[in-house]
């Protein structure tokens, strides 16, 4: 190795031990929750730190059928995959109006709509909670992805306008002199050169949903009903000293997320740091 | 270029999103606002009292105490996570770090955990008998130390704060990091010619390179610490006393609690007011910087 380099590297050593120092500092919440998940009320006490004598899985099994983890994690799904699906859809389609077509009122309309991402829940909880009830929608999965669509197309119409205002016009043009009617263009032409956009889009809008917390709270008191995040905080409430057993909870609850977190993490990383602040 | 003719169909293609922004979100804000100049117990018909929910909140310790905390906590979400992720960055400046990618998919992690989950480990972490935090002070011998941290009426707001800290900082450094390598060298190698040291670089190019990452740094992290609620109600709910009381969790234990329905809707159009002003501010404050650089 050249000297150069050699003093280089050796430069370059504090920089790694602090990175990962960091690393491990971000990390090892999660991986405490993970390990504890497998132990019981007495090994937790003296064995805190390190790996479980046994990998129990007890208390998993525990969670997912006493406390009712396969209740709020069926509805975790039923709240998320319709939410995801329908406002992508709306998303692509509003932000292929805002961004391609010229109409009276565009801008104002599109201000309207980025206010709803600005604002923060707290803005209209109270109203919805009462517009719900009087809908007779209180304690149904309606009462969570209605509103969570309508949140989730604000974002989405800000996201997608921009990818959408960015396609080359020649494009644009060619499917025009082919005759392509706006729909035609939209999903033949433009649908393709937005999908990397559209799939930030679909992650951000699953995570978004499936850690809301505010909404499940206020409108869903039937227990069965619950999603993952709320029957989380209702089960730490309950059982405070069953550490374990809550940790096992926790773990059902962050799964999903550190599985297509892993899957999708570009695409995370990219769409949370592009300045878009969710409300 | 020619004009390109105006396109009705293009209503078409709002109105189902924005059918459901407006019925749902949209309307339910407007309704806050009208909620809010009323007394109203959510059963019995409401009673129009002008503004006088703002002005009780104006003299509402309990409010001024929890809007106090909000404020605390820009120290712990923002300027501690801020200051620290520019520090790194600098260390990160201008290197070939290997393994960036793996580095960035850790440090990130806390923000896309659900908070219900990230205050169930922190809890625990913070328990007086079996916390992980207090098992180590007993080990190392600093037994004097461990104390039932969100419990303790001094300490459990910065303990909470701390867990805010702990969420922003590995965001606030993958923000800048990227932001880093967008500045061109050159810059740093102008600068070194003029003289400048290892700090007058940093003030002097890196700074105002990050004027963009920084400013989404701002918003995205001041909004956090006002509108803070799933964090408080899982680890402390606003206890001991109202040590950890924040506006949100006020606002719900309002409006759904006790049933003071117009006082809620009071808090909520404060809280969104501060909150757009703020957003507004820090944008303004950076295209003015964008402008200044170019």
């Amino acid at each position: 190795m050249p000297p150069l380099l050699r003093r280089r590297t050796l430069a370059n050593i504090p920089v790694y031990v602090l990175l990962i120092l960091f690393l491990v500092l971000a990390v090892i919440p999660f991986v405490l929750i993970f390990l504890a998940a497998f132990k019981d009320g007495t090994e937790i006490a003296h064995n805190t730190f390190g790996l479980p004598q046994t990998w129990n899985w007890f208390n998993f099994v525990e969670a997912w059928n006493q406390a009712h983890f396969n209740a709020y994690f069926r509805s975790s799904l039923i709240v998320v995959v319709p939410v995801v699906v329908v406002s992508t859809l709306l998303s692509v389609m509003t932000g292929y109006a805002f961004g391609r077509m010229r109409f009276p009122l565009s801008s104002l309309i599109f201000y309207i709509f980025l206010l709803g991402f600005m604002v923060p829940q707290e803005a209209y909880i109270i109203p919805l909670y009462y517009n719900m009830r009087k809908l007779g929608l209180l304690d149904s999965y309606w009462a969570l992805i209605l509103p969570q669509i309508g949140m989730s197309v604000c974002f989405g119409t800000f996201w997608m306008r921009g990818f959408f205002a960015n396609i080359p016009r020649d494009l644009v043009d060619a499917a025009r002199v082919d005759g392509a009617s706006n729909w035609n263009a939209l999903w033949r032409v433009m649908f393709p050169l937005v999908r990397p956009a559209i799939l930030t889009l679909v992650v951000l809008v699953f995570i978004w949903t499936w850690n809301d917390f505010l909404l499940a709270l206020v409108l869903i008191t039937k227990d069965t009903l619950r999603t993952l995040p709320l029957g989380l905080a209702f089960f730490q409430g309950r059982y405070t000293t069953d550490i374990p057993l809550t940790s096992a909870g926790a773990t059902i609850v962050a799964l999903p997320t550190i599985l297509i977190y892993i899957l999708f993490q570009r695409q995370f990383i990219r769409g949370m740091t592009s300045g878009a602040v969710h409300g | 270029m020619p004009t390109r003719k105006v396109d009705v169909q293009a209503y078409l293609y709002i109105l189902p999103a924005l059918a459901f922004y407006a019925v749902f979100i949209l309307w339910p804000i407007l309704q806050t606002f009208w909620y809010s100049f009323h007394d109203w117990d959510g059963i019995t018909l409401p009673t129009f009292t002008g503004l006088s929910n703002y002005l009780e909140l104006a003299g509402d310790e309990t409010f001024l105490a929890a809007i106090r905390n909000n404020l605390f906590f820009i120290l712990f979400y923002t300027v501690l996570p801020i200051a620290f992720a520019l520090l790194l960055t600098t260390l990160l400046t201008r290197r070939k770090i290997r393994g960036l990618t793996f580095f960035r998919a850790g440090l990130f992690l806390p923000q896309v955990m659900a908070m219900v989950v990230v205050g169930v480990a922190w809890r625990w972490i913070y328990h007086p008998l079996s916390g992980p935090l207090n098992q180590l002070l007993r080990a190392v011998g600093l037994e004097a130390w461990a104390r039932p941290w969100l419990g303790d009426f001094d300490l459990a707001l910065p303990a909470v704060g701390l867990i805010a800290t702990w969420v922003q900082y590995g965001f606030c450094m993958v923000l800048f990091i990227a932001g880093v390598q967008h500045i061109e060298e050159g810059l740093y190698y102008a600068a070194r010619i003029d003289g400048a040291g290892e700090l007058q670089q940093f003030r002097h190019v890196t700074l105002p390179g990050q004027t963009g990452q920084i400013g989404v740094a701002l918003v995205t992290t001041l909004i956090a610490a006002l509108r803070i609620f799933d964090l408080v109600y899982v680890t402390t709910r606003g206890g001991p006393g109202t040590q950890t009381l924040v506006s949100a969790l006020y606002l719900y234990r309002n409006a759904f609690g006790i049933n003071r329905v117009g006082y809620g809707a009071a808090i909520a159009v404060v809280l969104t007011i501060l909150i757009l002003l703020i957003s507004y501010a820090v944008l303004r404050f950076q295209s003015r910087q964008e402008r200044m650089v170019q």
